[in-house]
């Protein structure tokens, strides 16, 4: 028997076998097969598909990432990288070593990633293994396209209405709509002569605004459907909804007279009353006893009532006296309703501004403005004495019992106040069709807001940027203007294109 | 020649059958395909003995022989030892063996002439193994392993053993038991190439798996088959040159 050498002792570190498929000498591994043959026979990339969607908008040019967002990325960027690498199941058998983008077409909607992975195989061998996987990009339309092109087609339909002659409840309104940001469903926002019409694209969108404009304002509303369309096979409806929401028709600084039934439930307050706040209740103020009632939504339309006279007919007077009544000299009974802290009840004496110098006709009246009213101040009043009233409550008054004249508030020098604003309010709609901002409602809007803490509790005051603020304090004139503080105005947010800046 | 068989759908031949160059001895209870393919090729010249080893069918692992002799543990039943006795021709000397490690397939591997043994073996084992078969008794471990029953087959003209034996490994067990050695596998890559190969002189009988380069290893080492491509350019050469001239 002859001694033959070994076959394989040419290499002194290691053993060498033959791969027990494809005869090729290799270093012995679990598997004893050389890596070719493993590749072959084994597939760590199984679980992990290698076609998949991609969904893109067209008209926003946004790529989608779940569950619920739009990314805009650049073709092969880190963005893009990273939402591929999301959608891609079944990665977490394998370890990702390396991933990157081949290069395809721009146009041909497709997305080409390359991966590397390594993999355990039988026998505790470890393969690396690199792969291709086709991304298509498929059109999808995202929420805010789908929104901007459904402007033209809806569903349901909010009809805001007021029947006054004010538009100021619709201006506040406006402010809080922006505040609570109640507008996001809208598909559009029309205003008409007498109100606004909001449009959206379900019910459930318009159900939700009327809910809101209920608990902002005192209003009622009916709602009523239109069928457009019926499939007789699978028994679908197909409606158009229309909500018709009435504002009540009283606004701010207008006089009212309330029923007699009403005036006994609020604790025997005067018929007679000036509206002083319309929130998401009507307050009203007796200013010949300076008491105070609130009525709600479904108090008021129970027994609604309308003003009698309204902001436009107010008459300049001029204070000659007025003399503070003391709280002994109040004659207050047994069950009558709460008396305002804020106000101050005084016996005053006034001109008209067109009669002042002419005669000596001064009016004797009582008002709830004592405390900040003093002799030389312009005020603004009803005069009731002149007036024509066409009202059912009026005329069951007595009339010995009616003042002449009912003042409502100080008046202001207006072209100072105008300039010296330093703030301003944002809109819904940015066309200038809208709620025309220019008149002389809008700017008594801006007055009220400036007089009363509590009605811009609710509205967001920005900063007007372009407005300076006055150095030399001994500019200003009347130093009991009421003013907004600067602390009470919100930085108007400025988004700056640093990227744009640097071009 | 090599062949390819499966035991009842399993391809560890070396379990289920023990081959030597005077018997063999193949497990009851299989098809009788691989009965057939036992017997087609050694019927002539050698007994095919079914048996089972205490009752068991994994003969191969259990007993251990040569042409001299054989060796079963002493969980065998007498009955059986008896079958085997009668069976056999009367050249091999059957004996069996007290020993802790009763699986003597797995601890001992052994041809005609040498033997590798568990280094922990008895040595009253290693008297009876030198006796019986006649063999030269040497104690190694193959690739760092004590089974070499299990990862190592032996005939008389080669030896096949566990892939990861390294060079080294290599010369000193080919130099101790002075036949060509080769590292290698079987049944597609399994290590355990003692319990999927069964070798005599003259044949050799592997799993349905084993792949044809397994299969040309084997042959080649344990010189199998005379027709192998690379005898062309060798051995038949000359004749084939002298022909066509």
């Amino acid at each position: 028997m002859e001694y033959i050498p070994t076959p394989q002792s040419s290499e002194p570190t290691a053993n060498k076998i033959l791969c027990c498929d494809c005869g090729t000498p290799i270093a012995p591994n679990p598997s004893n097969m050389c890596v070719m043959c493993l590749r072959t026979r084994v597939d760590i990339t199984e679980g992990i598909p290698k076609q998949i969607v991609l969904q893109f908008c067209k008209g926003c040019e946004r790529y989608f990432n779940p569950p619920s967002e739009w990314v805009h990325c650049v073709l092969e960027s880190k963005e893009l990288l990273t939402l591929c690498l999301k959608k891609l199941k079944g990665l977490g058998k394998v370890k990702l070593v390396d991933a990157g983008f081949v290069w395809t077409e721009p146009h041909s909607k497709r997305i080409k990633v390359k991966l590397t992975v390594h993999g355990e195989v039988f026998g505790g061998a470890v393969l690396e293994q690199v792969f291709v996987v086709d991304y298509v990009v498929s059109h999808h339309m995202c929420d805010d396209c789908h929104r901007s092109e459904a402007q033209y087609f809806w569903r349901a339909l909010v009809q805001v209405r007021q029947k006054g002659e004010n538009k100021k409840t619709f201006f506040y309104l406006e402010q809080m709509i922006l505040k609570h940001k109640a507008h996001s469903d809208t598909l559009g926002i029309k205003p008409i002569h007498d109100g606004l019409d909001f449009f959206y694209a379900t019910e459930a969108h318009a159900r939700k605004m009327v809910d809101f404009l209920s608990a902002v304002l005192p209003c009622k509303s009916s709602h009523s459907k239109k069928l457009i369309s019926h499939d007789i096979h699978s028994n679908l409806y197909n409606y158009k909804f229309t909500y018709s929401v009435e504002i009540l028709p009283v606004s701010k600084d207008s006089l009212v007279c309330l029923p007699k039934k009403l005036t006994q439930q609020l604790g025997g307050i005067s018929p007679l009353c000036l509206v002083y706040r319309v929130t998401n209740s009507l307050h009203l103020i007796d200013p010949s006893r300076a008491q105070i009632a609130e009525i709600n939504s479904t108090v008021y339309w129970r027994n609604p009532f309308n003003p009698i006279c309204n902001p436009k007919q107010l008459v300049e007077y001029v204070v000659m006296d007025i003399e503070p009544i003391m709280d002994k000299d109040r004659r207050t009974f047994p069950g009558q309703g709460a008396i305002s802290n804020k106000h101050v009840l005084a016996d005053i004496w006034v001109v008209r501004a067109s009669e002042l110098g002419v005669n000596d006709n001064t009016i004797h009246t009582r008002t709830h403005l004592g405390h900040i009213l003093k002799p030389g101040d312009y005020v603004l009043g009803y005069n009731l004495e002149d007036s024509n009233i066409n009202d059912a409550n009026f005329d069951k008054l007595e009339r010995n019992n009616i003042p002449d004249v009912v003042l409502v508030k100080k008046y202001y020098d207006k072209s100072e106040r105008k300039k010296r604003r330093m703030w301003k309010l944002k809109h819904l709609t940015e066309e200038a069709n809208g709620l025309i901002t220019d008149t002389r409602d809008y700017n008594e809007f801006l007055d009220d807001l400036e007089e009363d803490p509590d009605l811009r509790q609710n509205i967001n005051i920005f900063k007007d940027n372009s407005k300076q603020i006055p150095v030399d304090s001994t500019d200003e004139t009347d130093e009991t203007i009421p003013r907004i503080t600067l602390a009470e105005m919100l930085d108007d947010l400025v988004i700056d294109d640093v990227e744009m800046a640097d071009e | 020649m090599a062949f390819r068989v499966q035991f009842e759908n399993n391809n560890e031949i070396g379990v289920f059958s023990k081959l030597t160059n005077a018997y063999c001895l193949v497990a009851i209870g299989g098809s009788e395909n691989f009965y057939s393919t036992f017997e087609g090729d050694l019927a002539d010249t050698i007994p095919v003995v079914h048996a089972s080893v205490a009752g068991c069918r994994i003969i191969g692992r259990m007993c251990v022989g040569n042409k001299n002799g054989l060796l079963v543990p002493s969980t065998t039943f007498d009955t059986e030892l008896q079958h085997i006795r009668n069976a056999l021709p009367d050249s091999v000397k059957v004996q069996r063996v007290e020993e802790r490690l009763s699986a003597l397939g797995n601890v001992i591997a052994c041809n005609d002439y040498v033997a590798l043994v568990h280094p922990d073996l008895d040595r009253e084992t290693e008297e009876i193994i030198a006796d019986t078969l006649k063999v030269e008794v040497f104690r190694q471990t193959v690739a760092n392993n004590v089974l070499v029953g299990s990862y190592c087959v032996l005939s008389n003209q080669g030896g096949l053993v566990h892939p990861n034996t390294s060079v080294v490994d290599l010369e000193e067990l080919s130099s101790l038991l002075q036949v060509p050695l080769v590292a290698g596998t079987v049944n597609r890559g399994s290590e355990v190439v003692g319990a999927g190969l069964v070798v005599n002189d003259w044949a050799a009988f592997a799993g349905m798996d084993t792949t044809s380069t397994e299969l040309s290893v084997i042959e080649s080492i344990f010189k199998l088959s005379g027709a192998g491509p690379s005898s062309i350019t060798s051995k038949m050469r000359a004749s084939i040159i002298e022909s066509m001239s």
